[in-house]
């Protein structure tokens, strides 16, 4: 059949399949990403006789949610979700706040000492967190001994206050304000509005999107971490998903299906969280790269 | 009356700026700074749960870290894992965002299933590998023998943990190497690929010479940030192995972890941490002064 428009007919000969050969490629890849998904939720449906047959079954017979309920009476995952919430969304609402003050000042004020202060905050990037994870414990344990008990080691504010504020958070504002046109705010103080008016009212509002993308990478850095959750908790009560986890797995370290039905159950809320926001989720993370480079 | 105003603003300023400041300031300085210094001082220090005196033993942490044969193995797993796991979630991704990178039927479900992998955490990843890897029941020692392969100890075999373990973690960055890429890819100017073809390029070539080369900052970048995290791999050792077997999967970090907080070696822990970031800025430098001579910048 000849083609309207003679210029974008294809080639004969090229279309050997009804559809684009990157499917060929892109749904065995697509597959194998899937996979451990699948395979979590299918032994998640599993009895344990079911799970340890050789070979596997790569569907279950019959749907059995009796792991989950199984899984929550071995270990306390309600407790451990909303520890990790708590944790994510006041580290994300400091993190806003302070992130927010201070990189409006480094963008903006002259101040004695603003250059040292930055160059001080900046040093701080660069050094990995085993480096300073000891002292950050002996000063969060002394912390909770003399001054804060709710922030001291075993509770979960010391996850909360040594990550109230984060150097890349200052570094990220600062750099985004800059690009900022100044005009607005020097007009806004003419107008008699004192600096923290004219950051909360005019220069916010124009940073939405990097405020949503600090939001999304801490509140990602703050559900995932575990090495800090692990060094500064130490009972079930205060334990976060991550540390829960990792503490149930090493309970029941074969019983795999209930081991995958807590798994199931630990990772589907952030999966669907990142699944409804996923635009904004890529974009604060293509953002990085951009940054960095 | 002016240069008093003048001078009563820049006043203001100074004010408002430390009281902007300082919040974010103290908890930075406090928990980033201080704990910087502080440990340096206990790397020259005899610092654990021995004695209450912590007295300044000089190089003697240095001097032991050199010798001590646990240090110099952790430092040889975590260059290998670096050095296999870095390049192969770089492949991996830009493989994916190339394929990934046009207009086809379900493409969102294509992309959403990689992106989807940066959702999961490394202890969820971990938990679900060490079930798909199980030398007894795991389906991968089954598609093994599917396909006529012996069945492999994986994770309990020396010769293979650190294998395993790189190949969950780039399932794991997968995601985040193809949003990096795709983002990349999309900035590439359609003229620049067609003028080529138009050459007389062929597909691998226009590739290989156009796209590439445009692609070079983003690749820096992610050898970059994927060497930092991966000279920092912790989770997955700790879940999976703890270091085993025969100390074949213990990398610097899980080492240190080990000597800080079930030794309590507090000043030796901060040598071999030390160690670490000397290793971590002396790749990064490599990186970028090499990365250099490579990268391409349009602007």
């Amino acid at each position: 059949m000849p083609s309207a428009v003679p210029g974008l007919a294809r080639p004969k000969g090229r279309r050997l399949l009804p559809f684009s050969p990157w499917h060929l490629v892109l749904v065995p890849a697509t597959i194998i990403l899937i996979f451990p998904f699948f395979w979590m939720i299918v032994t998640s449906l599993e009895t344990p006789s079911e799970a340890l047959r050789f070979p596997p079954d790569l569907t279950p017979h019959v749907l059995r949610f009796g792991n989950y309920p199984a899984a929550l009476r071995a270990a306390p995952f309600g407790r451990f979700f909303w520890n990790s919430a708590v944790v994510a969304v006041t580290t994300v609402v400091s993190n806003l706040a302070l992130c927010s003050a201070a990189g409006y000042a480094f963008a903006r004020f002259r101040f004695l000492g603003r250059g040292l202060l930055f160059v001080l905050i900046m040093t701080t990037l660069m050094v990995p967190f085993q480096v300073t994870m000891i002292p950050q414990f002996i000063i969060t344990k002394w912390i909770g001994v003399n001054l804060l008990a709710g922030a001291g080691i075993g509770h979960i504010g010391s996850l909360i206050v040594p990550n109230a504020a984060t150097a890349f958070g200052v570094f990220f504002l600062r750099q985004f304000f800059r690009t900022l046109p100044i005009e607005y705010e020097e007009a806004a103080r003419v107008d008699g509005a004192s600096r923290l008016t004219v950051l909360l009212r005019i220069v916010l509002p124009l940073s939405a999107p990097a405020l949503a993308t600090l939001a999304a990478l801490t509140f990602l850095d703050s559900w995932n971490n575990f090495l800090w959750p692990l060094i500064a908790i130490n009972s079930t009560s205060a334990s976060t998903l991550q540390l829960g986890l990792a503490t149930f797995q090493g309970a029941h370290a074969t019983e795999w299906t209930l081991l995958m039905a807590g798994n199931v159950m630990s990772l589907a809320p952030m999966l669907l969280v990142f699944l409804l926001a996923q635009r904004y989720f890529v974009r604060s993370v293509a953002a990085t790269g951009l940054t960095g480079t | 009356m002016a240069v008093t105003a003048a001078r009563a603003s820049r006043r203001s300023e100074s004010v408002a700026g430390w009281a902007f400041v300082s919040p974010a300031a103290v908890i930075i300085l406090l928990f980033g700074a201080v704990p910087i210094v502080w440990s340096l001082v206990m790397s020259f220090q005899r610092n654990n749960l021995l004695s209450p005196h912590t007295p300044f033993v000089g190089l003697r942490n240095y001097r032991q870290l050199i010798h001590d044969p646990a240090v110099v193995s952790a430092t040889e797993h975590t260059v290998i894992y670096t050095a296999l796991f870095v390049p192969g979630t770089m492949i991996v991704g830009l493989f994916l965002a190339v394929a990934m990178n046009r207009e086809l039927k379900f493409i969102w479900l294509y992309r959403t299933a990689a992106y989807a992998t940066m959702a999961i955490s490394t202890i969820s990843e971990a938990l679900v590998f060490i079930w798909l890897f199980d030398p007894s029941y795991g389906i991968v020692n089954y598609f093994f023998s599917a396909v006529g392969l012996p069945q492999q100890q994986f994770l309990n075999d020396p010769s293979q943990a650190l294998g395993v373990i790189v190949v969950m973690t780039i399932w794991g960055w997968t995601g985040f190497a193809v949003v990096i890429y795709l983002a990349a890819l999309q900035g590439v100017p359609k003229e620049l690929t067609e003028a080529a073809a138009i050459d007389g390029a062929g597909r691998w070539a226009t590739f290989r010479r156009v796209t590439l080369p445009l692609l070079s900052p983003a690749s820096l970048f992610l050898a970059v940030w994927l060497t930092i995290n991966a000279l920092q791999l912790f989770d997955e050792v700790y879940l999976s192995t703890q270091g085993g077997p025969l100390g074949a999967t213990t990398v610097l970090v899980y080492y240190v972890y080990v000597q800080a907080f079930q030794n309590f070696n507090f000043g030796y822990a901060s040598a071999i941490a030390y160690l670490l970031f000397i290793v971590i800025l002396v790749a990064t430098a490599i990186q970028f002064r090499v990365g250099r001579r490579f990268t391409y910048y349009r602007s």
